[in-house]
């Protein structure tokens, strides 16, 4: 009885030693007052030496915290309980927070570094004259592969390719609906937004027929599988793709011909934001030409913004891989945010082809 | 009085069960029968009835079954060994000290371990083998969800085998039972206890894994924990994610009625011999 006090009274202490710690920690954070920006990002999505100079410069302090997928980011948001002041989501989920009515309005006059955008990447469908959000970065969706690694010469000029019987147990697809679905529906010429449910049945059915080439349906490990030749082919987003590359010379990166995703990440304010000055603040300095340079050297995906490009090395500028042309990016589409419904549809075929591979 | 004190201090604990016991199995049962605008509809528990669902409930059995017989079959043979052994607590210590690691981290290892360029791999090409698919197949799979349920399946056994008098086991060797019979009609029933626990301790929480499905079997094995995280993530139909998490919960409680009942009847026969 004693040990069970004196073990109850040790573990008190330490709790309220605890609390006070972290309490204290709170206000070491908070002594510039309102002057905290809270942003929230993808994982590895930012050159780190960034937010050291944004806070050198501004005097702001910034807490950093990143998500996994959209639908976490907007359920986080939604709930309340959070204050960020920045987050970088997809083009459809911006559709959907707007729909939400989670956005804050960005004031433009605040921003004269957005004359730095290319301005093919503005006043985009998704949000008519960007009235709540930034462009951040922008890619596609393709296929990396290792030449050295193919016994039968492909060159992925058609999505058809990837259902080649020489592949067989070779491919690893991203575990996303719309991406794998899309690759499908583009491979017979149709749209990326498709609605019709006769015809999303059709592409799972041709993926169904896919699932004896595919290896595995995996998250962000690709990066490393394919660096390390465990698979000869993928299907991932561009960036990703150069950090592959990066690593392994024998990875080459190409989009189909039939067309694919092109797709935007772009800065929001978020209505919960509490430092809407800040935000501001922010996101025109990720846009000054020298750190959006940084930034796209560090992260490897494409910037938007054309005064950056003249500041990164041009053999990566002028690589139609990750700046594909004005023709190119005609066959490319953006995904539009169909309803929970449709999208609920998504994954209820995504799942019916997982569940076809044996 | 002592009573009295008895039950304040249970106050506490019913507090608790309510909370986080009670309330998040209503409030689960309430969202699953929610559409996605939020009206109220059975339309999930339909949904459920489909191919789809059934078929994935079948595969997430089958291979939560056979994690389990794979983790018995290993562990009880274990665990025998290790209360026969001089340093058992050493023993014992070693076998769960790899649970301290982060179930994320082993996992992580795996791939590294099955991959083609892993070890596995490499020692198989140098004995004249060709490099084989180990990763993102069923086998591995069952591997490292065996490998991480062991500790679960052997404990509960090694504190009722270690419990077992040894001059049981004796007096039935000296009255002539061969060492198999010793073992089916004497060590098995009383360490029967032990065995259920260590069941339940793994084929609950192995119907329900899902990460591993993803990182080790690259989604060839998908199972109802599968389906749960992603209606709640990524599709956000809370509804339905809430409706197979209800029929998790009623699988979950049948398996408790079952390895749990004997048990209860074993004990009101000893009460009423006593």
């Amino acid at each position: 009885m004693k040990n069970l006090v004196k073990a109850s009274i040790a573990i008190l202490v330490v709790c309220v030693a605890l609390i006070f710690i972290t309490k204290s920690l709170d206000t070491n954070a908070s002594k510039s007052g309102k002057n905290i920006l809270t942003v929230y990002n993808w994982g590895e999505y930012i050159d780190p030496a960034l937010l050291k100079k944004f806070e050198k410069e501004t005097g702001i302090h910034v807490v950093y915290e990143t998500f996994d997928s959209n639908e976490a980011m907007i359920t986080k948001v939604e709930q309340g309980g959070t204050n960020y002041d920045i987050a970088i989501p997809s083009e459809y989920t911006i559709e959907q927070m707007k729909e939400k009515d989670l956005l804050l309005p960005v004031d433009h006059s605040k921003i004269p570094n957005l004359k730095n955008i290319e301005p093919d990447f503005l006043n985009l469908d998704f949000d008519k004259n960007n009235s709540y959000s930034i462009p951040y970065f922008w890619g596609t969706v393709g296929i990396v592969y290792n030449e050295k690694m193919l016994t039968k010469k492909l060159d992925f000029t058609s999505w058809d390719q990837l259902w080649d019987p020489s592949l067989k147990g070779k491919v690893l697809l991203v575990d996303s609906a719309r991406e794998v679905l899309g690759m499908s529906l583009n491979s017979m010429n149709m749209s990326l937004n498709e609605t019709d449910s006769t015809k999303l049945q059709k592409a799972t059915d041709k993926l169904i027929d896919l699932s004896p080439n595919v290896q595995a349906v995996i998250g962000d490990e690709v990066t490393q599988l394919m660096v390390n030749g465990d698979a000869p082919v993928a299907l991932t987003w561009s960036g990703q793709a150069a950090d592959m590359m990066y690593d392994n010379e024998d990875l080459t990166y190409t989009v189909p011909d039939e067309g694919s995703n092109l797709w935007f990440d772009n800065m929001v304010i978020p209505k919960t934001s509490k430092n809407v000055d800040g935000a501001h603040k922010f996101i025109n300095f990720m846009l000054d030409p020298e750190n959006a340079a940084q930034n796209a050297d560090y992260v490897g995906y494409s910037t938007p913004n054309k005064a950056a490009l003249k500041l990164l090395d041009p053999e990566v500028t002028s690589d139609e891989r990750y700046y594909p042309s004005a023709e190119v990016r005609k066959n490319l589409h953006v995904y539009k945010n169909l309803g929970k419904e449709k999208i609920g549809e998504y994954n209820e075929l995504f799942l019916k082809f997982k569940m076809s591979l044996k | 009085m002592q009573s009295k004190r008895g039950s304040l201090t249970l106050v506490p604990y019913y507090i608790w069960i309510a909370l986080f016991v009670i309330a998040p199995i209503i409030l689960v049962g309430y969202y699953s029968l929610l559409d996605l605008d939020g009206h109220f509809t059975l339309e999930n528990y339909q949904n459920f009835f489909t191919p789809v669902y059934l078929k994935m409930t079948l595969s997430s059995f089958w291979y939560a079954f056979i994690i389990t017989v794979i983790c018995l079959l290993i562990s009880y043979p274990a665990a025998f060994i290790i209360s026969r052994l001089k340093n058992k607590q050493l023993w014992l210590m070693l076998i769960i000290i790899p649970s301290w690691i982060n179930l994320l981290l082993k996992t992580y290892a795996f791939i590294g371990i099955f991959g083609q360029s892993g070890p596995i791999n490499a020692f198989l090409s140098t004995i004249g083998f060709e490099k084989q698919q180990i990763l993102f197949t069923s086998v591995s799979f069952i591997f490292v969800s065996v490998y991480i349920f062991i500790p679960f399946m052997i404990l509960p056994i090694f504190n009722s085998v270690d419990k077992l008098n040894r001059g049981l086991l004796d007096a039935s060797r000296d009255l002539g039972a061969s060492r198999l019979y010793t073992i089916r009609r004497v060590m098995i029933p009383l360490t029967m206890d032990g065995i259920k626990a260590g069941i339940q301790a793994v084929f609950i929480p192995a119907l329900s894994l899902f990460m591993i499905t993803r990182l080790i079997a690259g989604n060839h094995v998908i199972t109802l924990g599968t389906a749960i995280e992603q209606q709640f993530l990524v599709t956000q139909n809370w509804g339905m994610g809430s409706t197979i998490a209800v029929f998790l919960i009623i699988f979950m409680f049948i398996i408790m009625v079952i390895t749990g009942e004997q048990k209860k009847k074993k004990g009101a026969a000893r009460n009423g011999k006593n």
